[in-house]
């Protein structure tokens, strides 16, 4: 500890860190620019200046940039020192000499640092004469809106952009006044979070241009805490609704899970909320019936009691979505929606976690480790932010280096890049292709899936036989780490990568390591699914004939090959499929049941470490039909059991009746405040105090103002009205603060900056250790494939965009949607007597498929890439062996199911 | 009067190859310095010496090398380099060393690269002189040749590879950092101090960045020592100084001479005085970022520490005299527009302070000012400071401004209250 005098007032601080989060820390208001609590200071904007005195004796003092200096054991500094004021006011005032001052018609107006850093400086009176210097902007594809006349200069994008996420295709410029950010010629940005690049942005340069679609000022939405659907990491998100509509998702900070920020499939995925594939009514596949809630509903009910029924949960869904399913049904007739396959890849993920051989690592603990195997997970792709965290996990070792040998501070950022250069701790990754973090890695290999699962047995084995045996490098580098990482996952669907995982983490614990584990997984709700420990979808078939079918919120064809698909949609009588968007199951129902998207539902799903998350409903839809599935299915299971119906059903009700049922999920309900925790008697506002028209949006159909919707499963209003200040972190609705409008306000949430939230980070980690240590099985079970002549591999590969189920369905991401292709290398090529972009026939179970092939020069001999889950790779659901020819000219495309 | 720096250097003919320069007692200092003296005592004697820096800052440049680390723990990559980016508006002295004797350079940049255990070295050269790239890059051809660069040089054991690097014309290069910066293929902004350079500084690397002038007298100090260095002098910074004088005066040009020497003999004697019909106003003792200083300063000498108690800098000590017939608004203007454009756009202050000033100036020339103006000027001068900015570039250019406006306030006066140029 240090004592720091501010203005002679002592505090004690942690010794070696800035002055200005040391500031900030402390509550004060310091303005700053270039500093971003995730990326250091570099002293650029010289926007947080601050006056430092030698000792008591010294009055005069120097001006210097609070980002740049230490906390020494006893500093003296002043805040309010007349020539700190006048500097720091100077320096809007010159950043305002070329500022636009465009502010109504600018999207970063009323969430805007560089508004709210104005007015804290004072700097009110333009004395620059001269015409302003403009600049031609760019166009920077779907996600993204330029206007560099509003730049400041602060260099974060840049410093983001490049140094943090790795992005090659955004930079800086020209000079002097001139200074211009951006891509070299028009075109879109490559980065998976250029996302970030709108709340990095302290201005309006950089802003999000799904928003502009629907645009609100941040004082007008209504937001809830909510948690990102499109993959297995749960990256904690703040979601934003006007008028009824889903319109904009921002990073919440979760200095467990994303930290700052999140990936462009979670900031832009949300306008699937959106889409014309909603289900909005119920539809009778084939009776012409009134579509009358009531009707439909006791039909269903009707249906239920008469008949046996069968339920098929859903990754997707929440737990309790899946709950109440499985109770209408019963616990002997609800299964997952897995394929046998996607069943024993869940299944083991949770084993891993739950043995506890090695530490479950978060999202963000990742990037305390600093030795890190990466066995067949593309994550960029697969799970883009754990690419973000491992970009920083390499470098903690450089890092730590770097402050040993030359005392350089962990956030002086240029300087430790300069000093770090390119070097890196050690990431070794094997997969069948190459990905994007192979430019960080110390060594790539690429092989098929059984070869890299063989290659994680030798490792293992490796580093259980005793050190000097040890020859095999990667073996030796995790040896060697402080701490270890394996990191895996299950799109490769490939079960023995899983066990190989175990056996490394086994071994590195064997010799005394502490070796961390990290598991990637398909679904927001993979591991809620898994935990909950029911049977796969081959279970059913001896139940489905005549049953009536409940399917919640999945889509078998994405699941199951369109055979075995078609087979289970063949055996029941009736099929009734919940869910909120369209799919080939959703329209094969005889009955379709609209329901709530995340945003218009409460719910609790399980990431991939096991955490549990709460995502609140953001706002009630007009649409009745939108509500959370395990409101309809509790209702039905109410009237199927002649039970009284409770109105007020709460998602507390359903949680306590889950945890009972299902004693593994105890801790859910404590992921988030329930619905009757009051602060000083009152509710939490979903809307900022200055959320304007609400008495006038909709006047149009009565004059007079409707009650607000009351909200029974949280301690939040949909209102503006409530407790002002800054509200427990499970229920934060958004961040603001006094005199802090933008994003930064996140500061004053944090217990000390880039710390944990007050009164902590949200979310409940559930799978915890059982301590069984089981022997450690070096077996192989790794069966080896023998191709015949003419046949590969098929191995998924998957893109950001397009690759998961909803997110594909935002306009957005669908135009960044690449293409599908079949990827061979140069010697299939030669085989196949192919060029690149031909077009290839692919034989599956007597089916043929065309598409066009591209070349990857790096995959093995054996391998054949697919890009995984758009429409036109739909029958490709697990890794098969496959026959390719090329496409001759009389065969036509028998790729139909989606044409 | 000894000229060790140019007394090989004759304008007449082309520099001395590196046979000539052998036979004129070149190279002596390498095979001392590698043969008989430990690196430590070659620093320990360019520190007694009291060679300062010559670029502009003036620090005791074996000091400078003492922060490099050595020994079995320090890393063993290092670099020296030469800062050959002479574009400092006014400043041509370097040039004259470069084109009139680059085996000097090359001598004086072994024996420092052996004093600090640099294996690498170059010569970042402005991109304008174009003649003393071809000189160097024969010079270092030669001297490869004769062994005295490359791999275990005279047998010493020490191994040093000499590389010249043009640059494109930006004056921020003459920045240490930037110019590292620069060297890396990065733009060229500056970095924070500390690090210094001498710690991390090219790649990361323990650097020694040395102005061409500086280097230069090094195989004098250990062929001469210590003390006949500092008895080269007039004042007690070490040696000889190469002066520049530029303006309207009869000879303008550079000359060697005692460190020290008084500013009205450089310009009355040297320079020859002022031309027929010109007066004498001012003068920017060291380069286009120094404050101007008067008639009343005449009589200082031409050393660190007495123009710096003048309240000026000797920077580069290549002056620029300004006369009764120029507008000292379109001088300083002309300046700032210099300094406003080689602005790297780093820091604030810097991008967006000197493009401001250098709007009103133009307009106070045009006789567009108004009082005000002058109170906007002297406060962004003010604020322009060092430490304010994360460089000197800044402080630098304000330092003609608030002079200017200190001493020839009338003169801005007359622009704004004629409305017009009154030198026109």
């Amino acid at each position: 500890m240090a004592t720091l005098y501010i203005d002679n007032r002592p505090y004690d601080v942690k010794e070696g860190k800035n002055l200005l989060e040391t500031c900030l820390t402390l509550g004060f208001d310091l303005p700053y620019f270039c500093w971003h609590p995730a990326m250091g200071s570099v002293g650029a904007c010289r926007q947080c200046a601050i006056k430092i005195f030698k000792d008591e004796n010294d009055t005069a003092g120097r001006l210097v940039m609070s980002c740049m200096e230490p906390v020494g054991k006893e500093t003296r500094i002043s805040l309010d020192h007349p020539d700190a004021e006048k500097f720091r006011k100077s320096v809007i005032e010159w950043l305002m000499t070329n500022h636009p001052h465009d502010c109504a018609v600018c999207d970063e107006g009323g969430s805007c640092h560089l508004q709210d850093m104005t007015v804290m400086t004072g700097h009110n009176y333009r004395r620059f004469e001269f015409p302003k210097r403009t600049y031609v902007n760019q166009y920077l594809g779907p996600l993204i809106n330029h206007e560099m006349n509003r730049c400041i200069q602060c260099y974060r994008c840049v410093r983001f952009y490049k140094d943090y996420a790795g992005g090659k295709d955004l930079d800086v410029y020209a000079a002097h006044n001139h200074v211009y950010f951006g891509r070299e010629k028009d075109g879109i940005l490559e980065s998976e979070f250029s996302g970030n690049l709108a709340e990095i942005c302290p201005t309006g340069v950089f802003t999000d241009k799904t928003l502009k679609q629907h645009y609100s000022r941040k004082w007008d939405f209504t937001f809830a805490p909510s948690v990102c659907q499109h993959c297995s990491l749960g990256c904690n998100i703040i979601a934003g609704e006007r008028y009824g509509e889903l319109r904009q998702i921002t990073s919440r900070y979760n200095g467990d899970v994303n930290g700052y920020f999140i990936c462009d499939r979670g900031r832009f995925g949300y306008e699937a909320a959106n889409s014309v594939d909603r289900i909005y009514q119920p539809a009778l596949k084939e009776e012409n019936v009134s579509l009358n809630q009531e009707y439909i509903i006791n039909d269903i009910a009707a249906l239920l009691s008469t008949s046996n029924c069968v339920g098929i949960g859903s990754p997707r869904a929440s737990l309790e979505s899946n709950f109440a399913l499985q109770q209408l049904v019963g616990n002997g007739n609800y299964y997952s929606g897995w394929s046998d396959e996607e069943h024993r890849l869940n299944k083991a993920a949770l084993n891993i976690l739950q043995n506890r051989t090695a530490e479950i690592v978060s999202l963000k603990q990742i990037e305390q480790y600093d030795s890190i195997l990466i066995l067949g997970e593309d994550l960029t792709n697969t799970a883009p932010m754990a690419a973000l965290t491992v970009r920083q996990a390499v470098r903690k070792k450089p890092v730590e280096n770097a402050q040993q040998n030359i005392n350089l501070a962990t956030w002086h950022d240029a300087a430790l890049r300069e000093y770090i250069q390119q070097r890196h701790s050690d990431l070794f990754i094997l997969h069948p292709h190459s990905t994007k973090l192979d430019e960080i890695a110390t060594q790539v290999s690429y092989s098929t899936p059984h070869e890299i699962a063989a290659k994680g047995f030798t490792i293992a084995a490796a580093i259980d036989a005793t050190a000097d045996q040890v020859i095999d490098q990667i073996a030796t580098s995790l040896l060697n780490a402080q701490k270890p990482l394996i990191i895996t996952g299950t799109s490769l669907f490939n079960e023995p990568l899983l066990a190989a995982a175990e056996a490394i983490v086994k071994a590195l614990k064997k010799r005394g390591k502490q070796p961390g584990i990290f598991i990637t997984q398909a679904d927001c709700n993979s591991m809620g699914l898994a935990m909950m420990n029911v049977p796969p979808l081959s279970s059913a078939f001896s139940k489905l004939s005549d049953s009536t079918l409940i399917i919640l919120e999945t889509d078998l064809y994405r699941n199951l090959s369109t055979e075995k698909a078609d087979e289970i949609m063949n055996l029941p009588k009736r099929i009734i499929v919940f869910d909120h968007i369209k799919s080939t199951t959703s329209e094969k129902a005889d009955i379709k049941v609209p329901v709530g998207m995340f945003s218009e539902a409460d719910g609790t799903i399980v990431n991939n470490e096991g955490r549990a998350q709460r995502f609140f409903q953001v706002f009630v839809p007009k649409n009745e039909w939108l509500k959370e599935s395990w409101r309809w299915l509790s209702l039905l299971k109410a009237l199927k059991d002649g039970k009284a119906i409770d109105e007020n059903l709460s998602i507390s009700n359903i949680q306590s009746t889950l945890v009972e049922a299902l004693p593994q999920f105890r801790g859910i309900e404590d992921a988030a405040l329930s619905e009757d925790f009051r602060l000083n008697g009152q509710k939490v506002p979903r809307a900022p105090h200055r959320y304007s028209g609400r008495t006038a949006m909709l006047s149009n159909e009565n004059v007079s103002e409707p009650k607000p919707p009351q909200d029974i499963d949280s301690p939040m209003s949909f209102t503006m009205e409530g407790y002002r200040g800054i509200p427990p972190s499970s229920v934060t609705p958004f961040f603001w603060s006094p005199g802090w409008n933008s994003v930064q306000s996140i500061n004053k949430f944090q217990i000390e900056i880039g710390g944990p939230l007050h009164d902590g980070n949200p979310g409940v980690r559930l799978v915890n250790s059982n301590s069984s240590i089981t022997p450690i099985d070096f077996e192989q079970k790794t069966e080896k494939i023998s191709l015949k002549e003419f046949e590969w591999q098929l191995v998924p590969v998957y893109h950001i965009f397009g690759s998961e189920e909803l997110s594909a369905k935002a306009p957005a991401i669908a135009e960044l949607t690449p293409k599908p292709y079949l990827g061979l290398n140069q010697y299939s090529l030669a085989k196949l007597n192919l060029q690149e972009n031909d077009m290839a026939t692919i034989e599956h179970h007597g089916r043929a498929y065309q598409l066009p092939v591209r070349l990857r020069a790096e995959i093995n001999n054996e391998v054949a890439l697919i890009l995984f889950g758009l429409p036109q790779t739909a029958f490709f659901v697990k890794p098969v062996i496959i026959k390719i020819r090329p496409a001759s000219n009389g065969i036509t495309n028998n790729n139909s199911k989606h044409e | 009067m000894e000229r060790p720096l140019t007394k090989n250097i004759h304008l007449n003919r082309p520099p001395l190859d590196a046979k000539e320069y052998e036979m004129a007692g070149g190279y002596l200092a390498v095979k001392k310095a590698l043969l008989k003296m430990a690196p430590v005592d070659v620093i320990e004697l360019i520190k007694e010496s009291n060679l300062k820096g010559r670029g502009g800052a003036g620090f005791n440049t074996g000091m400078k090398w003492s922060f490099v680390p050595m020994g079995e723990k320090a890393p063993s990559t290092k670099y020296l380099v030469a800062n050959a980016d002479e574009m400092e508006p006014g400043t041509f002295k370097d040039r004259l060393l470069l084109e009139g004797n680059p085996h000097q350079l090359l001598e004086g940049m072994i024996v420092a690269a052996y004093a600090i255990q640099a294996n690498t070295g170059y010569v970042f050269l402005r991109f304008a002189y174009k003649e003393a790239a071809k000189r160097i890059l024969q010079a270092i051809k030669e001297a490869y040749e004769a062994g005295f660069l490359g791999e275990n040089i005279l047998g010493s054991g020490f191994t040093f590879h000499l590389h010249l690097h043009t640059g494109v014309g930006r004056y921020m290069c003459g920045e240490e950092t930037a110019l590292l910066n620069a060297l890396e293929g990065k733009r060229a902004t500056p970095r924070a101090k500390p690090p210094f350079p001498q710690v991390s500084g090219l790649f990361g690397k323990p650097t020694i960045v040395n102005n061409v002038e500086t280097l230069c007298n090094i195989p004098h100090i250990i062929n001469n020592g210590a003390d006949w260095f500092k008895s080269l002098s007039h004042s007690e910074d070490g040696g000889t100084k190469l002066y520049g004088v530029s303006g309207n005066v009869n000879a303008p040009g550079c000359w060697e001479l005692p460190m020290g020497i008084s500013m009205r003999e450089l310009i009355e004697e040297y320079a020859g005085g002022m031309k027929e019909g010109y007066k004498f106003r001012g003068v920017l003792p060291g380069g286009a970022s120094t404050d101007f200083l008067t008639e009343l300063h005449l009589d200082i000498k031409m050393d660190f520490k007495s123009v710096s108690m003048a309240g000026s800098r000797l920077g580069t000590g290549t002056m620029i005299v300004l006369d009764d017939r120029t507008c000292p608004v379109g001088f300083v203007h002309n300046l700032e527009q210099f300094f406003a454009h080689e602005s790297c756009g780093w820091c604030t202050p810097c991008r967006e302070g000197l493009p401001w000033v250098e709007k009103i100036l133009w307009s106070i020339e045009q006789g567009k000012g108004s009082l005000t103006d002058l109170d906007l000027l002297e406060e962004q001068a003010r604020l322009l400071g060092p430490g304010n900015t994360f460089c000197a570039l800044a402080p630098g250019a304000a330092e003609p401004l608030q002079s200017a406006l200190k001493y020839f306030r009338e003169d801005f006066e007359q622009h704004i209250h004629q409305h017009k140029c009154p030198y026109d």
